[in-house]
């Protein structure tokens, strides 16, 4: 009982703060709310009795991935608190869209009949580990390459030396037909 | 918590940051909404996991480190954008194109 009601609080806090991320007009609190939604879905892992998955979404996501985040939005935000329009524009175009995904995907879950057998406990740590390394080794060292050929690549990108001292708010368009084609 | 509230809050989840990429115009922003529907393809995996067995939390932690990878360079590239153009806002790529 206890464990349900707080996968329910859970769950209306990530909603909540998801759509504070995408309605925010200010960027640094919109990484601020993605933060909340992704500490709640750690709390979402801990009721569904996976306390590793909750321990590493809170070190990676909401450690590392939200201060790059934030890292982002400080280094290339323009003094004007990082405040951004949002294209109201395409709004409706838009709600069209992602209204027009949750009906089919949501009515799909309705209708499915998602009975089944009874699970067997979820495995422990221990045994997550065991699986890594024994059945998934292969997938393991393949997303450790991955991992090292995301970090060159940061890197390379970075460092890429600017053709001019800046090339200011006069377009993309004229940049790069002075630049010519990027290396 | 059964099953299917947990798959229909990933979907809502999933809805939320379709419209969030599809409005917003700033670089880390659009980022922002891709990393809110990956968490709830997250959500969705360790879902089954617990409720209907299978491998979805080792699938989980797979998903986690391509996400990381991808902010990695996600960002690498904002900071690109933002050194040659002085701006993040993606309307100046799209100007580009054409």
């Amino acid at each position: 009982m206890t464990a349900s009601l707080g996968g329910a609080l859970a769950a209306a806090v990530v909603l909540a703060a998801a759509i504070l991320v995408v309605a925010s007009r200010n960027l640094v609190r919109a990484v601020l709310w993605l933060a909340l939604a992704l500490l709640g879905t750690a709390a979402l892992y801990a009721v569904l009795d996976a306390p590793f998955l909750a321990g590493v979404q809170v070190l990676t996501y909401v450690g590392g991935v939200v201060t790059l985040m934030i890292f982002g939005v400080m280094v290339t935000g323009r003094h004007t608190g990082a405040v951004v329009e949002v294209d109201r524009s395409g709004s409706v175009r838009a709600l069209l869209v992602s209204f027009g995904f949750l009906a089919l995907v949501g009515g799909a879950i309705l209708r499915t009949d998602l009975g089944g057998p009874t699970p067997p406990p979820p495995p422990t740590t221990a045994e997550l580990a065991r699986s890594l390394l024994d059945e998934y080794l292969l997938a393991f060292e393949v997303t450790s390459v991955l991992l090292l050929a995301a970090v060159i690549g940061a890197v390379v990108l970075a460092r890429r030396r600017d053709p001019g001292p800046t090339a200011g708010r006069r377009g993309m368009a004229a940049a790069l037909a002075e630049e010519g084609p990027v290396r | 918590m059964m099953l299917r509230e947990l798959l229909l809050l990933a979907t809502v989840l999933f809805s939320i940051g379709i419209y969030g990429v599809l409005t917003r115009r700033h670089a880390v922003a659009l980022l922002l909404s891709i990393e809110l529907m990956a968490n709830a393809a997250n959500i969705a995996f360790v879902a089954f996991a617990t409720l209907r067995g299978g491998p979805g939390e080792v699938l989980v932690l797979f998903a986690l480190a391509i996400t990381v990878s991808e902010v990695a360079v996600g960002l690498a590239l904002v900071m690109l954008l933002y050194r040659r153009y002085g701006d993040t806002v993606l309307d100046l790529a799209r100007e580009a194109r054409r």
